[in-house]
C-alpha cells in the first residue's frame, strides 16, 4: 500500500543527526494578560509531514502564525532553514517567506480575482513572469491541486468548500515552496472529500519533496498521511513523535483524543485500509 | 541547492538538458526552448506530432533540479510520451525526479485551456447595452419593491412598540447625527458666504445689495439647508450602512437573522431609517443656520449692513413657510437615502469588489434621487405658490 512505503521512505528523515527545517525554542506568546505559549520547544526536519494536535484554544494557529510571520512572538527564537527569523531584515525575511506555501483556514483566495488569477499573482509579483506564463503555470498548479480547467475562470463565491481549498492549495503551492503549511486544511469537507485531500497531500508531497506543517482536528488525516505529531497542551508542545508513541503518552487529553470513539474509528478505519 | 541555471543544447542527435530547471529559470528556459524549436529542421519542428523526439537520444542526467514548473516546461517541450517509451531515459534519473515529471505528466494529460466562447465584438457590445439597461430597470424596481417592504414593517411594527428597537435606533442616531454636526455646519457656513458674495456682485449693479439678506436666508431656507444636509448624509451615512449590511450579508448574517425567525428589515432596516429620519431634521436645522450665519457674516464684514438690520430684515420678509418647505422634504429625503443605503447592503454578493460596487452605488444613487426629489419638490412648491 502507498501509504505504508512513504512511510518507511521518509522514516530516515527523523533521525535526530539529520538539521530541523524548522526550531521554535522557548516560544512565548500572550494577548493581554492571556498567556497561549509559554517555552515551547518543536522541531521539524525536511520531508516530513508534521502534524500539529491540540483541543480548541491551546494556540495551533497561533504557533503557526508565530513560524510563518504574521504574529511577533513575546518571547523565544525560530529559525526556518537555520536562519533566526526576528534577526533578518525585512528584505530578507520576505525573501524567506516566498519559500513558505500557506494555505489559511477559509482559503483567503481573493474574492475579486478569478482561480487562475489567484494563482497567478505571485507568480507574477515574485517569479517575474509575463501574465500569460503565470496564468498557464497557473492552470496547470490548479489541475495539480485537481480542478478541472473550467474551474479556472470561476471566482472564488462561486466554489464549493471543498472547491474552494483545493484551489488555495494550488496558490500555496504557486511559488514551489519547500514548507507548506496548512490551517485545517479538511475542516469543513465531506469525508469523502477530506480523504481525497489528504491523497493530494500525500501525493504531492511525494512528488515534489516539500515538507508540510499541518494543523489539524482532523483524526482521520493525522492517522492517513502524517509522519509526526506534535501535541500542544498546557501552553507547550507536550509531545512530538510518531503517532504510536504520541497516542500511548499517558496525559488525559491525549488519552481522550486518540482513545475516544471517534479516535478508535480512525485507527480502525487506517489499519482496514493498510491492510487491503 | 541547484545554482547552475538550467539549459538545453542540441548537439547531433542529442538533446541535452542540464542545470536547474526551477521557476527562478523559467523565462531564460522558455526563450531558450523557442529559439531551439525554431532551428530544427521544419519536418521534425511540427509540434503537433506527438513523438519529434523520435531521432534524438535524450540526455536528461544533468538536471540538477526541478519543480513544478521546470518539469510544465520539460514536458511541454519533450511531449507526454517520452515518459512512457523511452525506458532507458527515465531509469537514469532520480526516483523523486521522475515521481515529480509522471504527477505534472499526469495533470497534464487533459488539456489545461478552459474552452472559451466565441462572440463577436458588436454582440458583445450590443449585449453590453441590454446588460446595462436590464440591472437598471431591475434596479428601480428593486427600489420601490424594497420602499414598499420597509413602510408596511414599518406601519406593523408600529402598532408593536415591544418590537421597537430603540437602542439600537440610538445607536445609529448617535453615529448619522452629532458625528455629522460639525462638517454639516462648515459645509453650509463656506456655501453660505459663497452665495452671500454671489448676492452682493450681481445685486449692487442694481443698487440693491440690501436684497442679499433675502437672497440667502430664501435659498437657505429652502433650499440649500436640506439638500447639502441630504448629500453629506448620503455620502457619509449610506455608505456606511452599504457596508455595514453588506459585510453582514457577505459574511451570512443576514441569513443568520432569517433563520432565527427574525425579520431582517425590522432588526437592521427600521432602526437605521428610523434614526435617519430623527437626523436629517436636525442637521438640515443646523445647516439653514450656519448658511445664514454665513450670509450674516459677509453682509456685516462687506456690505455694511448691520447684524441687527440683518435680522429685522428677516423678521420682517420671510415668512415661516419657506421654513416649513425645508423642513417638510428633511424625512422624505431621508427616507430614501436611507433605504437606498440598506437595499444596496443587502444586494452584496460575497466578494470584497461587490461591497466595494454596492457601496459606490449607494452614494450615487441616493445624491442623484436626492438631487431630482429636489427638483420635482421645487417645481410643486412654485406652482402651490408655497
Amino acid at each position: 500500500m502507498e501509504i505504508s512505503a512513504t512511510n518507511s521512505t521518509n522514516s530516515h528523515l527523523h533521525q535526530p543527526s539529520v538539521q530541523p527545517l524548522i526550531r521554535v525554542r522557548g516560544l512565548g506568546n500572550r494577548f493581554g494578560t492571556h498567556v497561549v505559549h509559554q517555552n515551547l520547544d518543536l522541531d521539524m526536519y525536511p520531508g516530513e509531514i508534521l502534524a500539529v494536535v491540540g483541543g480548541s484554544g491551546t494556540g495551533k494557529s497561533v504557533l503557526l502564525r508565530s513560524i510563518v510571520g504574521l504574529l511577533r512572538p513575546c518571547a523565544g527564537s525560530i529559525t526556518v532553514f537555520g536562519e533566526d527569523m526576528q534577526q533578518l531584515s525585512g528584505v530578507e525575511r520576505s525573501k524567506l517567506e516566498r519559500r513558505f506555501g500557506m494555505l489559511f483556514q477559509g482559503g483567503a483566495l481573493f474574492s475579486s480575482l478569478n482561480l487562475q488569477e489567484n494563482v497567478a499573482l505571485p507568480l507574477i509579483e515574485h517569479a517575474g513572469l509575463s501574465r500569460p506564463e503565470a496564468e498557464h503555470l497557473g492552470r496547470l498548479k490548479l489541475a495539480l491541486a485537481g480542478l478541472s480547467p473550467e474551474a479556472a475562470l470561476k471566482y472564488p463565491a462561486e466554489l464549493s468548500g471543498g472547491m474552494v481549498k483545493r484551489a488555495a492549495l494550488a496558490r500555496a503551492l504557486a511559488l514551489d515552496p519547500e514548507i507548506l503549511f496548512l490551517d485545517e486544511p479538511t475542516a469543513g469537507l465531506d469525508p469523502i472529500g477530506a480523504a481525497a485531500f489528504d491523497q493530494l497531500v500525500l501525493t504531492l508531497r511525494d512528488a515534489l519533496g516539500i515538507s508540510v506543517f499541518l494543523v489539524t482536528h482532523d483524526l482521520d488525516t493525522l492517522y492517513s498521511i502524517s509522519d509526526r505529531v506534535a501535541v500542544l497542551s498546557q501552553r507547550k508542545v507536550l509531545v512530538a513523535a510518531s503517532l504510536d508513541e504520541v497516542a500511548a503518552t499517558e496525559d488525559a487529553w491525549i488519552q481522550e483524543y486518540f482513545h475516544g470513539p471517534r479516535g478508535r474509528a480512525a485507527q480502525v478505519a487506517t489499519t482496514a485500509k493498510k491492510d487491503r | 541547492m541547484a545554482i547552475q541555471p538550467g539549459s538545453v543544447k542540441r548537439e547531433e542527435h542529442r538533446l541535452i538538458l542540464s542545470g536547474a530547471w526551477v521557476l527562478q529559470h523559467y523565462q531564460q528556459l522558455r526563450a531558450q526552448i523557442a529559439l531551439l524549436k525554431r532551428q530544427l529542421p521544419a519536418g521534425d519542428a511540427a509540434p503537433s506530432s506527438t513523438s519529434w523526439t523520435d531521432g534524438y537520444t535524450l540526455e536528461l542526467q544533468g538536471i540538477t533540479g526541478m519543480d513544478t514548473a521546470g518539469a510544465s516546461l520539460v514536458l511541454d517541450f519533450l511531449g507526454l510520451q517520452w515518459l512512457e517509451d523511452d525506458p532507458t531515459v527515465v531509469a537514469e534519473l532520480p526516483q523523486e525526479r521522475v515521481r515529480l515529471l509522471k504527477t505534472v505528466a499526469a495533470t497534464m494529460a487533459t488539456p489545461l485551456e478552459p474552452p472559451t466562447s466565441q462572440t463577436s465584438q458588436l454582440r458583445w457590445f450590443l449585449a453590453g447595452i441590454g446588460k446595462r439597461l436590464e440591472s437598471l430597470w431591475r434596479q428601480q424596481w428593486q427600489l420601490f419593491g424594497f420602499i414598499g417592504l420597509v413602510l408596511t414593517t414599518l406601519v406593523s411594527t408600529f402598532a408593536r412598540p415591544r418590537s421597537w428597537r430603540i437602542t439600537s435606533m440610538v445607536a445609529h442616531i448617535q453615529q448619522t447625527g452629532p458625528n455629522a454636526v460639525p462638517i454639516v455646519a462648515l459645509l453650509t457656513f463656506l456655501v453660505g458666504a459663497v452665495v452671500g458674495f454671489l448676492g452682493a456682485t450681481v445685486l449692487r449693479d442694481f443698487g440693491a445689495t440690501i436684497y442679499t439678506v433675502n437672497l440667502v436666508v430664501f435659498s437657505f431656507l429652502r433650499e440649500f439647508g436640506v439638500l447639502l444636509a441630504a448629500i453629506l448624509l448620503a455620502g457619509r451615512t449610506a455608505s456606511a450602512f452599504t457596508a455595514q449590511l453588506g459585510s453582514m450579508k457577505a459574511n451570512e448574517e443576514i441569513d443568520a437573522i432569517r433563520a432565527l425567525g427574525l425579520d431582517p428589515i425590522e432588526v437592521l432596516v427600521l432602526p437605521r431609517v428610523m434614526a435617519m429620519l430623527v437626523t436629517l431634521p436636525i442637521l438640515t436645522f443646523v445647516g439653514m443656520l450656519s448658511g445664514i450665519a454665513g450670509g450674516a457674516l459677509v453682509c456685516v464684514t462687506s456690505l455694511d449692513i448691520s447684524l441687527f438690520q440683518f435680522v429685522s430684515i428677516v423678521g420682517r420678509d420671510i415668512s415661516l413657510t419657506h421654513f416649513v418647505v425645508g423642513m417638510v422634504k428633511a424625512p422624505v429625503f431621508a427616507f430614501v437615502v436611507g433605504v437606498i443605503g440598506c437595499l444596496e447592503g443587502f444586494k452584496v454578493s460575497g466578494s470584497a469588489q461587490s461591497v466595494g460596487e454596492h457601496t459606490t452605488s449607494s452614494v450615487v444613487q441616493s445624491i442623484f434621487m436626492v438631487i431630482l426629489l429636489n427638483a420635482i419638490a421645487a417645481l410643486f412648491f412654485m406652482q402651490m405658490g408655497w
